[in-house]
Order: C-alpha cells, then structure tokens, then sequence
C-alpha cells in the first residue's frame, strides 16, 4: 500500500478472519469466459485462444445468449497432430493467426489466449506474440496472456488480459498527472465519469481496457490508479510497479460506493468535499429516488451469494445498506484482502463470509437457508429455481451498466426483478 | 491447429454428459478444470432442465498438479457415489485431464465400489460430441449385459403366441433435437400397429431398464448418430433385429411402417394414414403450388438431413441447392442422398466453409441448425432449424415431434411458416404499385424484422464480407434493361439479375440489354 490519502471508513465491518475457506468441486467459468465482453469493449481486438474443443464450446455457449455477425474471437483448436508432435504448433499458430488477419483486416491487436490444454502441453505463447508481432510490425501487436482454468476464475481473465497491456502502455511524462480508471465499462458509463471528473476538475482521464487498442493510455509516477472492478489485482500491482499510485476506495456501486469512488481521486487532487457534493448532488437525487421504489421490494429480503464473479462483496454491500436487504452468505472465488478492505469495513460484523467453494456442501447450506433470493450462474439457476428458490444470474452483473450514479436504480432493479416476477405469477 | 469460429459439436465428454442426464440412477464423474463446469447450463438453460445433471467434475487447479490429483479423483468418486447413490458410476476425463494422464478410470476400478464402475475413453483431440454419447450409450449396454449374452446357437425365447411384438426405442437423448416428442409420435405409431415398446433408451432410462433390452423382439434405431453401435451390438449378441428406417417424412414413415411389418411379422397392408395427417393434402393444396422449386440449401446431422432432403424433394417439390453434414461418421449416408439430388455433398464441420457455400447456392430457404439461422440471417434468407445443436427457441413448450405423421405437420408449418405464402406472393405481385406491397413489406404473418425470401438476399449479401459478387466492375446495364428489371416481381428480381449476369459473363458481355435479359430468361427457363 502507498502513502496515498485514504478516505476514512468506520472501524467496524466485517471481521477478516472469520472468512470460511471452502474447496471441492467449482461450478463457475473459467477466464475464457472474460473474451465475451473484452471483445466488444476493444473494438479493433481479436481474440485467438489456444486450445481444445471444450474452450471453444465454452466461449459459443457463454456468448450464446447474443447473436454476432461475425465474433472477433476464435479458437485455434489443438488436434492429435499437434499434441504428438507431427505438427509444429508454431508453424500452425502462424498459419492460423495469418488466416485470421487476412480475413480482418481492421484488427490492430491479437490476443493470443493460453488455455489449460496450451499450459499442460507448456505451448510457449509468449514467444509466439514476439515472432508474430515481429513478422506483423506496424500492423498489429500481438499479446499473449493466460485465461486458463487452472489459475483463472471467470472475470480474472480480465485480470490477466490486461495485465498484458500493462508493458505496452506508453510513459506517462514526468511532471504530469492523470487518472487511471482500470476495468472494462460500458462506453455509457465510462462517458458518464468521463463527464462527471471533467466537472469536478480533474484533468486527463483515461481508461483501461481502452475503446480502440491503438489509444493505450500512458502511465507513470503522476498515474492515479482508480480500480472501477474488484477483480483487476495483478494488473493494479503491475500498474503500481510502473509508478501508478493505487486509490483505496469502495467499487462505484451504488450511491454509497460510488461517492467514495469519485472521493478518493477528489481528495487526490485536493478538491473539497463540499465541491464533490455540490457536483454529484443532482445524480445522487435522482440515484436516490430510483433506488427508494427498489428498496420496498429488497428491503428486509435475505439474500446469498454463490461464488462466482468476484463482484460480491461489492454488491452485497450495495443491496445490504441502500437496498435494506439482508446478507444470509457471502461467497466469493477469491478475497484479494487489500483490494476489499474498503468494502469489507462497510459490510456488517458478522457476516457469514466464504472464500472459495465446495458446491454440494454449499448447497446444503442453500436449501437449509432458503433465502429469498439467491445469486449464481447460468448452470445452477433452473435446478434452484424448480426447488422453489428465487435466483439472479451473477453473468448479468458483468453484461449490463450497473456502475455509477445513474446505473444504481437499475442494478437494484436486476434483483428486484425475480421477486416481482415471483410474486406476479399465478402457473 | 483448427481455427474455429463456431462448433457443431462439443468435445467427447460433452456427449457421454448427455447419456448421464438422459437416464436415471447413472452419476458421470469427471475429471476436469474448473471451467468445463459451464456444460451443465447446456442442459439447464437451453433444455431449461430443472435439475443439475448427474456429474461431479473435480475441478483440479495449476496447484495441484504433480502433486496429489489422484486422491482428489478418488474423493470426487467417493463423495458422489456417497451422495447421489447412483447404481452404476462413469468415469470421465475432458481435454486437460487426459494430457496429464491419471488414469481416473484405473484409480475408480482399484476403489472396490459397490456398483458397477465404467470407465470411458474419450479422445478429445480427435473425437467430438456425437461419437462421445454414441460411445457411452454402447459402452453403457455393452457393459451391463456382456454377462447375459446367450452362447451361440442358442434359440431365443420366442414370445408366446398370440402375445404382441415389442420393440425397443435407441438413441433418444437430452439435448437432442426433438427427441422428447418424437419419442412419444413413435410409441404412438406402433401401439397403432400393435407393437408395444419395452424400453426407450438412454431418454428417461434406469440401468435396470437396460437389462431389460433384450426382453423386446426387436430394436428402432430411432438416431443412428447415438444407437448404431448399440443397436449393431444388440443384433449381434442378442439376436435382435434393427429397424433402420427413421420415420422422418411421410415417406419415410410409410417405409418405417413397411420395415417395423417385415421385421415384427405383421400384416400392415390395411394400415391407413390417420385424418390428422394432413401434410400431404396442405402440400397438394393449390396455395402450394407457389413452394414450386424453392431453393432448398440443406445442413446439420446425417439423419436429419438426409430426412430433410427427401422431404424437401418428394413431400413439398423444392429444389436441392446444397446437402451436408458436420457429422464425419456419417458422412456415406449424405454423399449417397447428395448423389440421389444431384448437388455436391458438403461434409465439414467448418462453420466459415458452409457459410460461403450457402452464400453461393442463393437458396430460398435454409434448413439447418443454430449456426445456419446466424448465416442465414445475415444473408436475409428465412430459416428453419432441423437439427442439433439448437437454440433454447427450438425446445418449444408444445408437442413439435419431427417423426411420424404429427413430426410431417410440424415439419410442413415449421419450413413453409418463413417463406411468403402462396396466395400473398400472388397479391404482392399484382399489387406490386401499391404503396402497401412495396418490395420491402415482408409476409403478413411476419414480423416487421423478418425479410422477405430471395429480394432481401442482395442488400444483405453486399453489405457482408462474404458476398459473391459478379464482376460488377466489368458489366453494366443498360437503363432500358434497368427499367425492364424492375418490371419483374421483386421476389424473383434477385434472382433474376443474377442468372442474367451469369449468362451475360459465361458469354463474355459486358453490356446488358434488354435482349440479354431475355436472352438469359430463355436460357435458364424453368
Ligand atoms: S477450463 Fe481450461 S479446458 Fe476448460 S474451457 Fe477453460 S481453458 Fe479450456
């Protein structure tokens, strides 16, 4: 941790050290699954994993609720020939990664994506993007990283995609100063921000992922960082290792989390709080007002988090003190303790916290809690719901705008909605 | 390395997943990474399953591996042997597992379990989907009667006189393509011929009921892509004789009813089509005469599409512009109906080659799975889907069997529902001025986004990637030519311009006229 200014949270909260650790069978995506919104966020990226049939399945049935034209992702499957030797993987990667650039000539980055297959077989893709970027120079970059399931949990391949771009960011001048809001946004948001920081006056705001891959953003001694997703902590530290100092603060979500969201770099650029309140005052109102019709419907509901996309800490502390909901469990892949401390100090004492999983054990706590809603993924959400419970999908949190101000109402609303639907229902 | 932007089919254990979820009392365990857990939203989310499939994945991470991954296969084992007691265990592994080599199979055997222990091999880096559930289900059978197979020359137990035939129904399974109703269309069918059914399987099957399989007199391989290893195995040691027939059709439901009447030793000459067959009569119907030689572009498994094909031809009059299959093992059976309809068979499972071939066909209307509705979609041709792998949309709530006479009804509204119906072409055409029945308005049953056949093919074709456009550069039209293009009903124009350029372009003529437009007319002819 740095010397940054820290805004100051109650002492209280959550009590680290009676986190349950869990471990048995997973039920969560691997960060394959991460490829599905990267892709449409940097819109001149390709993204070409490494691997078998099972990722390729794993990425069409993960994108399988949107229809696109033509994806800006593929796999490069591994055959028997590869794996014994009687093809030079190389030599196939190239001709692969060649048909792909010759079909898209607009791509200016190929991400080369390791899978547990490519990582078993120890395939070297970091020296395949030296000689493909070589061979491509003043085309396109080529950048590898690893989404594989043996290390990556669902949005940690966001994580470890754009700690590859960490290298290829640009120097951020000695004697300048920027913001750097690190996480996949939708654009909407992200101009929203952009929007809100240029009111408050804070100069030379960028984004990571960025909207094109040819507008990487600079970073240096005079880099903020600001994290606006819990799941991005190799790439924080990597950003910090070049001179970024990391902003402490809850995630922006909701109005509590996103007023000491934008606190944090206001404090940083010494802006009074009363000039924060002033400018945020009209969002917050109308956050307010949006949230209230949510919350007769959350409020007093008893909710559990199965863990999967990281986002729940963040998230139960939105809908535990704005939406009046109360938090049976609290499950998350992985606690990044310095990342969450923020969030942790804002959640009640008490809270039955676990880390990790063991997805049988867990859902004999499930059906023993019965709680009024419960959020998990996509596999696990009709079986819930044909015993009688109510569910959220986790993946949605990650496709919709729910960050901000100005997406508080709705991100109360996801939740709101099954317990509507439940209670409209007469079949 | 094989680029794929789209599967047909998953890897191998995908398929020995869905002769678990298929039966009751089988537990699949596997051995297998964290994010190959995302199978089981196939089964919840698009078959909207209201259980978890019976498989337990291990989930091994980087950190266990070299260390003790063989305790934690046993564990997984153990623990669901301990929890689900299911009567007979199979034992997994997907692409990761088998590259690090534990042998789960071995170690499953060596536990002294008291069930059945079946270990699958399932190559994953040669092997897909469909042979993985065709594998397990013959495995499954092979494996629970092995003990029970009479010697040789052993005469089997006749059923008693006057008892009725039974037949066994294989290769039904979750996730499959209609197999649910076409399940029940066919018990229907044969109780209609007196045939009672013994046991459908792996669909709703116990190990139990598989015991049982040799109790019928003969066997429907209702989806060779599933049961021909199983169905092969059971004539072999079991005596039993295989309807090989698929009912698909109205066609191939008579054959079926001729075959199941050969085979079961009953007279089903007097068998009449039921009044509720009326896909006959609507294809006689004058309003089909506009169905006439629609270009049909054909793709997904073997047997749907060669049922389609036959339909197609023989049951509503369209023209075959393209046949194929994803499915390599079946691919004889395709390029023997390609022969039967003069196209050239299209065997890949290459998504972007059966793109560009669709492109090229200019058919009317696509049959085919999932990813022929995005390719057609994108060309603006209507679509119906007839195969797997399907979309959540082709799970339908109500009884949509394809097989037997009720699956010739669905077919009939399913393939013709997308195109103009007949008597509204005629309309549109006459109506052609009206500011109503401009080109753009698509059939009145249609929603506002659906495009209406063959006139949309070229605004969207010229606006993808993929189009193949005739050398435009080179050729023009003349304005008489235009004009006289225009005259044309919009729904044959596409079609039109391009025979004309076609024509103009083998001929090397570079200015169309009015003749040349004639000229090509009377060359293509119909
Ligand atoms: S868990 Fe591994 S093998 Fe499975 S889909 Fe993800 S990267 Fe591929």
């Amino acid at each position: 941790m740095t010397d940054t200014a820290i805004v100051s949270f109650p002492a209280s909260g959550c009590d680290v050290s009676s986190v349950t650790l869990e471990r048995g069978q997973r039920q969560v995506f691997c960060g394959l699954a991460g490829i599905v919104w990267l892709h449409r966020k940097i819109q001149d990226a390709f993204f070409l994993v490494v691997g078998s049939r099972t990722c390729a399945h794993l990425l069409q049935s993960a994108a399988g609720v949107m229809i696109f034209a033509e994806p800006r992702f593929a796999t490069a499957i591994l055959q028997e020939r590869d794996l014994a030797g009687m093809a030079d993987c190389n030599q196939e990667l190239d001709r692969v990664a060649a048909e792909i650039l010759e079909r898209r000539p607009d791509i200016k980055t190929l991400f080369l994506v390791g899978s547990c297959p490519s990582e078993v077989i120890k395939l070297d893709l970091a020296k395949a993007a030296e000689r493909l970027s070589a061979a491509y120079r003043g085309r396109v970059r080529v950048l590898d990283y690893s989404a594989s399931g043996l290390e990556a949990t669902f949005t940690q391949g966001e994580d470890t995609c754009l700690l590859s771009l960490v290298p290829e960011l640009p120097p951020l001048a000695d004697d300048e100063r920027s913001l750097l809001v690190l996480g996949t946004l939708p654009d909407v948001v992200e101009d929203q921000f952009t929007r809100m920081f240029a009111e408050l006056g804070i100069g030379s705001v960028h984004f990571l992922p960025p909207r094109q891959s040819t507008a990487f953003p600079p970073v240096g001694r005079g880099t903020s960082l600001l994290l606006a997703q819990p799941f991005l902590g190799e790439t924080a530290r990597a950003l910090q290792k070049r001179g970024a100092t990391l902003l402490t603060a809850p995630f922006p979500f909701g109005v509590e989390g996103t007023l000491g969201w934008l606190q944090a770099a206001t404090d940083a650029w010494e802006i009074p709080v009363a000039r924060l309140h002033e400018v945020t005052a009209p969002a917050v109102a109308r956050a307010q007002r949006g949230i209230a019709r949510q919350r007769e419907i959350l409020v007093g509901k008893r909710i559990t988090f199965l863990p999967d996309s990281q986002l729940e800490l963040p998230i139960a502390r939105f809908l535990s003190r704005e939406c009046g909901m109360e938090l049976v469990e609290v499950a998350t892949p992985f606690l990044e303790r310095q990342l969450m401390a923020p969030e942790l100090a804002l959640l009640p004492t008490g809270l039955r916290l676990t880390e990790g999983q063991d997805l049988e054990r867990q859902l004999d706590r499930l059906r023993a809690d019965r709680p009024d809603l419960t959020v998990c993924g996509l596999g696990l959400a009709n079986p819930l719901e044909s015993e009688g419970l109510r569910t959220k999908w986790s993946i949605e949190l990650v496709f919709t705008p729910v960050h901000g101000f100005d997406q508080a109402a709705d991100l109360a609303e996801l939740f709101a909605r099954p317990l509507v639907r439940s209670s409209l229902l007469r079949v | 390395m094989q680029l794929t932007l789209w599967s047909y089919e998953g890897p191998p254990h995908i398929g020995a997943m869905r002769i678990a979820v298929s039966m009751d009392g089988v537990h699949l365990v596997l051995h297998a990474p964290q994010g190959d857990t995302y199978a089981d939203l196939l089964f919840t989310m698009i078959e909207r399953r209201g259980q978890r499939p019976p498989v337990s994945y291990t989930s091994f991470q980087a950190r266990e591996l070299g260390s003790d991954t063989a305790a934690l296969v046993k564990n997984t084992i153990q623990a669901a042997v301990d929890r689900f007691a299911p009567r007979v265990v199979l034992i997994g592994e997907s692409c990761t597992a088998e590259l690090i080599q534990d042998q789960p199979g071995a170690l499953a055997q060596g536990m002294g379990l008291p069930i059945p222990v079946l270990s699958l091999e399932l190559p994953a880096y040669t092997r897909k989907e469909n042979w993985g559930a065709n594998e397990t289900f013959y495995q499954l059978v092979r494996g629970l009667l092995k003990s029970r197979v009479p010697t040789p020359g052993t005469e089997r137990d006749l059923r008693k006189g006057g008892a009725r035939p039974l037949a066994n129904l294989l290769g039904p399974t979750a996730l499959g393509f209609r197999c649910r109703d076409d399940v029940l269309e066919v018990t229907q069918l044969l109780e209609s011929l007196g045939v009672g059914v013994n046991i459908v399987a792996p669909l709703g099957a116990t190990p139990e009921d598989l015991l049982r399989l040799p109790e019928a007199d003969f066997n429907v391989c209702l989806y060779p892509d599933i049961a021909d290893q199983a169905c092969h195995w059971l004539e072999r040691m079991f005596g039993q004789p295989t309807v090989k027939t698929v009912p698909i059709g109205i066609g191939a439901t008579h054959d079926f009813i001729a075959e199941v009447g050969r085979i079961a030793g009953i007279d089903v000459i007097a068998i009449r089509d039921p009044i509720s067959a009326r896909m006959p009569w609507y294809s006689r119907s004058v309003d089909s005469t506009y169905l006439t030689g629609k270009r049909v572009f054909i793709f997904g498994d073997a047997t749907h599409a060669v049922a389609a094909a036959r339909i197609a031809s023989e049951e509503l009059g369209f023209t075959i512009v393209g046949l194929g299959t994803y499915a390599r093992e079946f691919a004889r059976e395709v390029r023997e109906a390609a022969k039967r309809y003069d196209v050239e068979p299209l065997i890949t499972d290459d998504y972007l080659e059966v793109e560009a071939r669709v492109a090229d066909a200019h058919p009317e209307l696509v049959l085919g799975t999932q990813m022929e509705r995005h390719i057609a979609k994108r060309l603006g041709v209507p679509c119906a889907v007839i195969s797997a792998p399907a979309h959540i949309q082709d799970f339908p709530a109500r009884y949509a069997p394809q097989m037997g006479f009720e699956g010739a009804n669905v077919i009939f509204d399913t393939w013709v529902h997308p195109l103009m119906m007949g008597l509204e072409e005629h309309l549109i055409t006459m109506f052609r001025e009206d500011f109503e029945f401009h080109d753009g308005a698509t059939a009145s049953h249609l929603g506002g986004g659906v495009k209406a056949g063959a006139v949309s093919l070229e605004p969207a074709l010229a606006s993808s990637d993929m189009a193949v456009q005739p050398d435009a550069t080179l050729m023009t039209w003349t304005p008489e030519a235009e004009q006289e293009l225009k005259k044309i009903p919009f729904f044959v124009r596409g079609k039109a311009r391009r025979n004309t350029e076609r024509f103009a372009q083998e001929r090397g003529i570079l200015t169309i006229t009015v003749e040349t437009l004639y000229d090509a007319k009377a060359h293509v002819g119909r």
